[in-house]
């Protein structure tokens, strides 16, 4: 059953055809990665999917409804939540407090004008983001201001921060961009933890080839706005359009 | 025909004004990035510059002239500048009467030097915090600024004639082969366009054609790229500042004959400059220019009497009002660049 | 009791009991001494840091919670203003309608221009909301004269049409009152050489005031609250996490636009007249002032800065020359006048040079305003006191050893 259906989307930028005709499904409790060179429109793929960008033709539905014209919250709302190349985190703010405003949402919706009540009298909202904190192995920093965390722990409060939503669709824009090794093999671990323990579909873009291969279930590999080939990660490692189009360009560099 | 060319001729030395402030704003947010809410302040200090130099050229001591007497029969102590001393007293009185243009001379290095002490002093250590700090730093520079010229020259607008050669008017009807008399210009205010006009196409000119106003255009575009190629992009950007304080400067010095300046005079300017800035559009130069003018000529045509009859008090908020109304329509500006300042 | 944390409740009953002390401790001197001049317990006086204080409070919800800097909300001040007079014109001089009044017209006001200014961020917005302030004098000046009164502005006059009140005969005051309590009745109270003022107005004020400080309080420590922190530090991520930051923030803007409905129909209730200038942008940029001088984004901060500036308004501008000579005589007389001329230019009409050398000050090296100063100060005494206490244990410790 495909949670997310993806179909002859076009987008044009002045002469360029940043997406042609995309077609994809991805089903619905898998993971599913997208790869391909620089420039392929991946990243225009994914601001089209949350709302940033609205394509010129074609449809793009998730779990039934079109999520084309709808500000990006509202998308959130519907239940895809998405991680940044660089975490996005309220910095500002302290973990605990970064944790929460998921929490607000998922239980508030998009607005809520709760001015009177304190913040430490929803015992149900801390509940929750302590929970997902220990889950996430963070709860220890709580009182820690954001912006002083590690890169890696950003990463970690981010991806928990899109969890607490209990969404069904997790969009990753090359989580392990910039890591270490040992950070991008945490990543990984946690990701798949994710994926064991909920009922969560994953779409992920990367660049790196041991991420994607340790995780996807499915890949898409896309190369100037095209889907080039779906399948297996086994069949996409051999397979020679993919060679020619991007492994070969990658193991250049 | 007659009554619209005077509304254009009326609105065009505030225009040159607003462009020429407007102008300095765009450098220095378009290389620096920072809002400068004293670079009215600046414009003021420009204007000081011409009041400064009257005052001193006019310094003299006092004698006792031996043909005239008060009106008690004593004989009459008159005022005689030291010029008259130094070049006699035609070609003295022809110097202070010449006082404004020459004060151009002096407030260029004043100008760059006080840009240049901003730009080092204070501005440079706030490239990296919030704009709205940028603004506040500025705006309390501002005031520090005007308090000081307040402290020294009083709060009252100081008379500052033009030259006389200057101070007469101009028939443009008669010129245009109108009926005379029906559009009078005053000649110092059609100096001051040509004057404006000179200046920005002088700053075109030096960022199109010369190799530093290249770097900087680049500046502008992508300011990590350009120090990326190993060009020492802070050192060009002081010097800009050090401009666009002489520009705002020169503006001011040519703008004292037409306002007697006061201490608060850059803030008025300052405000509307603004406007015109994100008019034109954020970081655009001839957006800015262009802005400058057109509001200059827009408030000249509210202020005409048949329309302030339908609608009065139209021409003191109409810049306002097309403000926000391009903003809300065309947050870019007239000929913004997508995105600048957005996030 | 009112569901608070310790913290927070200690500092209302602080500021409450400064507020109801107000007229001793802002009286220390004597009358009739030299230092009398430094009182600033006088009605008048205290009125003005209490609704200033309302407005600034008001403005910091805005700017301290959101980032958003807004050059424009003394226009709700004014709106308030000749709102409330409305009201003593028309209906009655008690001043409760007027002050409802100034707060719903005022909110409306904020509703209509936060809806159109809060389409753009950043320095955009800072600049519509200047483009309104002047928008909003040039209006109240000249083009709305027949409801603002132009440029001599408004006052209530006997003859005016007010349904409610008994009518007054011809020449005599219309008087702002509480069902009765007139706002400038007042209670002298003489002890020794010290004269202490407590005047009606004074008081009402204050009772707002702490309303709104109380109000305050919830609201940073409520949910919305933190959704404008979240605001103020990431909209982005707001955006992806399902929240609509712009309903937030136009709360926000609302709420504080209130605040200085409130602030300005008690200028009104103290004051019985308004005129455009209280519109103007300068004032606008007072407000700012008041709140990042006391500390933007802390509770009592922009209080502190209301204070501050109010006091160096009507205080530090009276002192003179003379005054200067009078405390210095003691000095050579060579040292005295290089002194006064050395002052000077930062007292009297000088005080805004002294102001704005203050604020670039604080913006500079305080961000966080005098109230992050005093918590420097504090941190750094109790950091000497502990090293104090250290030392005197080591010692202690080091000596049986011997």
């Amino acid at each position: 059953m495909s949670i997310l259906e993806i179909k002859n989307v076009n987008m044009r930028f002045g002469g360029l055809q940043a997406l042609d005709d995309v077609n994809l499904n991805v089903v619905e409790n898998t993971v599913h990665a997208i790869i391909g060179p620089n420039g392929a429109g991946k990243s225009t793929l994914l601001n089209v999917l949350v709302g940033k960008l609205i394509p010129d033709t074609g449809s793009v539905m998730f779990d039934g409804k079109s999520v084309l014209g709808r500000a990006p919250y509202e998308i959130n709302q519907m239940g895809i939540s998405r991680v940044f190349q660089t975490p996005e985190i309220f910095g500002d703010l302290s973990v605990l407090e970064n944790m929460m405003i998921p929490c607000f949402a998922h239980r508030d919706g998009a607005f809520e004008l709760n001015a009177v009540a304190s913040v430490t009298s929803q015992k149900d909202i801390i509940a929750h983001a302590e929970h997902v904190l220990e889950e996430m192995n963070m709860a220890e920093k709580r009182h820690m201001h954001a912006s002083a965390l590690s890169r890696g722990d950003k990463r970690r409060l981010e991806i928990g921060m899109c969890l607490a939503q209990e969404p069904r669709l997790l969009l990753l824009d090359e989580p392990t961009a910039g890591m270490a090794r040992a950070d991008t093999n945490n990543t990984i671990d946690l990701l798949r933890q994710i994926k064991d323990e909920r009922d969560i579909t994953i779409a992920i873009i990367e660049h790196d080839m041991h991420v994607v291969f340790s995780l996807a279930e499915r890949i898409t590999v896309l190369a100037q706005g095209k889907p080039l080939v779906e399948d297996t990660p086994d069949n996409i490692k051999g397979h020679p359009k993919v060679r020619e189009a991007y492994l070969g360009e990658s193991a250049d560099t | 025909m007659d009554a619209i060319l005077l509304q254009i001729l009326n609105g065009l030395d505030k225009g040159s004004a607003y462009a020429l402030i407007a102008l300095g704003l765009t450098l220095i947010f378009g290389t620096l990035g920072v809002v400068n809410f004293a670079h009215g302040a600046l414009f003021m200090i420009g204007a000081f510059c011409a009041v400064t130099l009257n005052r001193i050229l006019t310094m003299g001591h006092q004698v006792i002239d031996p043909t005239r007497t008060d009106f008690l029969g004593n004989p009459l102590k008159v005022d005689v500048p030291y010029l008259h001393g130094l070049f006699g007293e035609s070609m003295g009185n022809a110097i202070i009467d010449w006082s404004v243009p020459l004060a151009i001379l002096i407030s260029i290095p004043v100008m760059v030097i006080i840009g240049v002490i901003m730009e080092r002093g204070l501005i440079r250590h706030f490239y990296k915090r919030p704009h709205a700090d940028q603004i506040l730093v500025t705006f309390g520079l501002a005031i520090v600024l005007q308090e000081i010229i307040k402290y020294f020259y009083g709060a009252n607008p100081i008379p500052t004639p033009a030259p006389a050669a200057f101070s007469g008017t101009f028939d443009f009807g008669a010129a245009m082969g109108f009926d005379p008399h029906t559009i009078i210009y005053p000649l110092w205010r059609m100096l001051y366009f040509a004057f404006s006009v000179i200046i920005i196409s002088g700053i075109f000119a030096f960022l199109r054609f010369t190799t530093f106003g290249m770097v900087v255009r680049a500046g502008m575009a992508d300011r990590e790229t350009v120090g990326l190629l190993g060009i020492d992009i802070d050192k060009r950007f002081t010097f800009m500042f050090g401009l666009a304080a002489a520009v705002a400067g020169l503006a001011g010095v040519m703008y004292a004959p037409i306002v007697s300046p006061n201490y608060h005079i850059g803030m008025d300017f300052l405000v509307l400059s603004f406007v015109v800035v994100v008019v034109g559009g954020m970081g655009s130069l001839p957006g800015a220019v262009l802005a400058g003018f057109l509001l200059g000529i827009l408030e000249s045509f509210a202020s005409m009497a048949w329309v302030l009859n339908i609608l009065p008090g139209l021409n003191q908020i109409i810049i306002y009002l097309v403000a926000i109304i391009i903003l809300l329509v065309r947050p870019r500006g007239l000929m913004g660049r997508k995105g600048v300042m957005e996030e | 009791m009112l569901k608070m944390e310790k913290r927070d409740r200690n500092l209302l009953i602080i500021v409450t009991l400064m507020l109801v002390f107000a007229p001793f401790l802002l009286n220390p001197f004597p009358e009739g001494s030299v230092m009398a001049q430094f009182n600033a317990g006088y009605p008048d006086l205290m009125q003005r840091f209490v609704i200033f204080g309302i407005f600034a409070i008001g403005f910091n919800i805005l700017f301290g919670l959101t980032g958003y800097l807004s050059f424009g909300h003394a226009i709700f001040l004014g709106v308030g203003s000749y709102a409330a007079i409305w009201m003593m014109k028309l209906l009655t001089m008690n001043v409760i309608p007027a002050i409802i009044m100034a707060i719903v017209i005022s909110g409306i006001f904020a509703l209509v221009i936060g809806w159109i200014s809060l389409r753009r961020s950043g320095i955009y917005f800072s600049i519509i909301t200047l483009a309104f302030a002047l928008m909003s004098f040039a209006l109240a000046y000249s083009v709305l004269t027949p409801i603002t009164g132009g440029e001599t502005g408004l006052q209530p006059k006997a003859a005016d049409l007010r349904i409610l009140d008994a009518p007054l005969a011809a020449g005599s005051t219309p008087r702002a009152n509480l069902f009765g309590l007139e706002m400038s009745s007042s209670y002298k109270l003489e002890i020794g050489n010290w004269l202490f003022t407590f005047s009606a107005g004074y008081y009402i004020a204050a009772v707002m005031l702490l309303l709104s400080f109380y109000l305050s309080i919830r609201i940073f420590r409520s949910p919305f609250g933190m959704m404008l922190r979240a605001v103020k530090s990431n909209q982005q991520r707001m955006n992806y996490t399902g929240l609509n930051p712009k309903p937030y923030t136009l709360a926000a803007f609302v709420i504080s636009g209130m605040y200085a409905g409130l602030a300005g129909g008690l200028m009104v209730a103290m004051d019985t007249q308004v005129g455009p200038e209280r519109m103007f942008w300068t004032a606008s940029g007072e407000v700012v002032m008041m709140t990042i001088l006391g500390g933007a984004g802390t509770l009592i901060g922009p209080v502190l800065g209301a204070g501050l500036i109010k006091y160096m308004e009507n205080i530090i501008s009276k002192i003179n020359a003379s005054i200067l000579h009078e405390w210095f005589y003691w000095l050579p007389d060579g040292l005295e006048n290089l002194l006064v001329t050395v002052i000077y230019p930062f007292i009297g009409k000088g005080w805004h040079l002294t102001l704005g050398i203050i604020f670039m000050l604080v913006v500079i090296f305080l961000p966080g305003g005098l109230v992050e100063g005093s918590q420097k100060i504090g941190a750094l005494i109790r950091r000497k006191l502990d090293r104090g206490k250290d030392k005197a244990k080591s010692s202690k410790s080091t000596k049986p050893a011997e």
